[in-house]
């Protein structure tokens, strides 16, 4: 990447054309104008953006470019709502290989693709030499909700059951598996996936979800804290039911990290009332995406919001909010 | 990886637990210590507290090896990372641990110093390597479990020539420490102890023999799995019913009697005994630490630098109201400390048994905090 890329004159042109426009190709984005121009269904709009600044860019299982799309195609997701349309902005920093840019474009062009949300707007921005740490993608996604659905973070009330897609921890010790220093061998590849095929599964059956999220960064355990707090309630897991992947347990073990408090990049948390939580985990049990889900815990009443756990020989623990970042044992 | 989900079973787990149950002397209280953090922390973690007859009460040890440095020897290691051209080298536990003033690694990291975290010591040696034109200096932090790695990169960089590679060496030793509290410890006497699982795989559990025989309080390692801990207690409970005090080992998977005889002969190679270390909490021990040996000196940062200006004079230098000190005596349990949980939190510790994940308050903290019995 040069200076030049971003300057807003030829060589941008081409590389907006010989890239991003080639590989995200819709009937929007190939007009070349600076905004998309949409009709929606009926409906309630959903809005989300978030920006991407994983490092590294390529880990097992994925790109930044995954993440990016999938990111916010779940934030959507997780609302109740059938997504729409992406952009995405880009911000490279001058040096920045094109090689690389290009695998990552073409890795969120495959992801926009078999998700079937066109991205349909952008911009481009390069940056000085040491001004940016290769690339920041940010991306946003519309998406509609049909559905009489009221799903919110605090919404949660006790006597709900808590469901988990799927097993947690994969995401964040496939990053780590690829970072300077921490080298070790491991299967684990990245979770990064878009849920919103699995959260219309879960709607057929019921639309009586009261609240939903993916837990990304600060694992399970924040989510969940962030749901009890907002809706004043507490929580109560069981160790036991909390699907996680051998291989993830072992290397947490050995690092001295909570697998709890790990990101997961293609799991979502639901939260229903008792009597809807057999059917709501049948319909994600069927899908792919949903093959691991569990019925993990209950919503109690507690005041100080807290969120406990039943461990596995049946004492209690609490799970607290992250604090920092996870760091790892001394001995 | 084995050995996880073997020792979590349910079943074995309340097999234990009924026979504990059985066991316990209703008209006695047993007062354990463990040792270690590790094991404070994985009884928090596992609940196990909740489990135990009510009879028995687990006493937090000073086996944390991030809250024994007293703050003087951080304060040496924040200005050896701020030393032009090093690059230092850590434990990520140590990063935010609060030295005097507040400073900590983390704070002279913000500011420009280069501090690298690391997960072992053959890490800091691979930094060396990587980087010929900049001081690596290795911050050596631990008991008797890191002490072997930290004696082996000493050896390995003299035998590669590395002229930029340094270590400062804050190892220090189990016994002297169990010693102590037996002998200035908890007003409430100990009926015996748990002991540490992975430095009794460098020492061998022969090494608790004398001071068991001395102070005739049975000690028993255990493993850091919930059933190495609950069969550990009630082995603990049978001595102490039958009114004998032995060294008994739980954690035959790891631990033998006579240790990892190679490992502390390269310990001995490099390391030779201080006269005197300070320790937070429990005061000036003698010969309870390790420094490298002067045929090492080209390795060892306090003959590189003058670091006696850091020397350890005072104790007492926790802040006012942090009971740091006394938890690490087991004179206190966190959630007597009046600063816990109001002021000092994992956020914004004020002492390092808050930010060590080894740490009795930090455990207390993130696991056990309004649950259950303690």
């Amino acid at each position: 990447m040069e200076l030049v890329h971003g300057s807003g004159g030829r060589a941008m042109a081409d590389l907006i054309d010989g890239l991003f426009v080639k590989a995200f190709s819709n009937p929007w984005l190939d007009k070349r104008n600076d905004q998309a121009c949409f009709s929606v269904p009926a409906g309630r709009l959903v809005m989300t953006t978030d920006s991407f600044v994983v490092s590294p860019l390529f880990f097992p299982g994925g790109d930044i470019g995954d993440l990016a799309v999938n990111g916010t195609l779940n934030d959507v997701a997780v609302a109740g709502a059938r997504p729409l349309y992406l952009s995405a902005g880009f911000i490279l920093e001058e040096g920045f290989p094109l090689k690389d840019l290009k695998r990552i474009v073409e890795s969120m062009a495959a992801a926009s693709g078999n998700a079937g949300v066109p991205i349909v707007t952008g911009d481009t921005k390069v940056v000085e030499r040491g001004k940016g740490d290769g690339v920041f993608i940010n991306t946003t996604g519309v998406g509609i909700i049909e559905a009489d659905v009221d799903i919110s973070a605090d919404r949660a009330q006790p006597g709900d059951a808590i469901l988990l897609s799927g097993s947690i921890g994969d995401h964040g010790v496939a990053v780590m598996a690829s970072r300077n220093h921490l080298k070790f061998e491991t299967a684990i590849t990245s979770d990064t996936a878009a849920l919103h095929g699995l959260v219309a599964a879960m709607l057929s059956a019921t639309t009586r979800i009261h609240a939903m999220r993916d837990p990304t960064r600060g694992g399970l355990a924040t989510t969940l804290n962030e749901i009890a707090e907002q809706s004043g309630v507490g929580i109560l897991l069981d160790e036991d039911r909390i699907p996680i992947k051998k291989e993830v347990l072992a290397v947490c073990e050995l690092l001295g990290l909570d697998p709890l408090y790990v990101a997961n990049e293609g799991k979502l948390v639901a939260i229903c009332a008792a009597e809807d939580a057999e059917g709501l985990l049948a319909a994600m049990s069927k899908h792919p995406l949903g093959k691991d889900a569990a019925i993990i815990g209950k919503v109690v009443e507690d005041p100080r919001s807290y969120v406990q756990m039943r461990t596995a020989l049946g004492g209690k623990r609490i799970v607290q909010w992250l604090t920092g970042e996870q760091l790892p044992r001394i001995c | 990886m084995k050995y996880i989900e073997e020792f979590r079973r349910n079943d074995a787990g309340k097999a234990i637990l009924k026979n504990l149950a059985a066991e316990t002397d209703p008209g006695r209280t047993y007062r354990f210590m463990e040792f270690c953090g590790g094991h404070t922390h994985a009884i928090y973690r596992y609940g196990l507290l909740d489990l135990l007859p009510g009879n028995i009460e687990m006493v937090h040890g000073p086996g944390c090896p991030v809250c024994v440095l007293p703050k003087s020897r951080l304060d040496a290691a924040i200005f050896l990372a701020k030393e032009p051209g090093v690059i230092l080298c850590t434990y990520g536990d140590m990063i935010r641990v609060p030295a005097t003033s507040r400073d900590t690694l983390y704070k002279a990291k913000a500011a420009g110093a280069d501090v690298a975290m690391v997960y072992s010591a053959l890490d800091s040696l691979a930094v060396a390597r990587e980087n010929p034109d900049r001081t690596v200096v290795f911050f050596a932090v631990g008991f008797e479990t890191t002490t072997p790695p930290t004696a082996s990169v000493i050896r390995r960089a003299r035998d590669e020539g590395l002229r930029n590679f340094l270590v400062f060496s804050n190892h220090v030793l189990t016994t002297p420490a169990l010693k102590i509290i037996l002998d200035t410890g908890p007003s409430v006497a100990l009926n015996g102890f748990i002991g540490p699982g992975h430095v009794s795989t460098v020492i061998g559990s022969d090494a608790y023999l004398p001071v068991v025989k001395e102070y005739r309080r049975p000690l028993v390692i255990a493993g850091f799995e919930p059933l190495d801990i609950l069969q550990a207690v009630l082995m603990l409970v049978r001595q102490v019913n039958g009114n004998r005090f032995d060294v008994e080992n739980e954690y035959t998977r790891s631990a033998t009697r006579e240790g990892n005889v190679k490992a502390r002969a390269l310990m001995d190679e490099v390391l030779e005994m201080r006269d005197t270390f300070g320790w937070r909490g429990l005061g000036l021990i003698p010969r309870s630490a390790l420094k490298i040996r002067p045929t090492y000196a080209a390795f060892d940062a306090e003959a590189r630098w003058d670091l006696a200006v850091f020397d350890h004079r005072e104790c007492e230098d926790d802040e006012k109201g942090c009971a740091c000190g006394e938890i690490l005596q087991g004179r206190k349990k966190p959630k007597d400390c009046p600063l816990f949980a109001r002021v000092c939190t994992p956020e914004n510790p004020v002492g390092a048994c808050m930010v060590s994940s080894e740490g009795a308050c930090a455990a207390y903290y993130l696991y056990g905090y309004g649950v259950g019995r303690k």
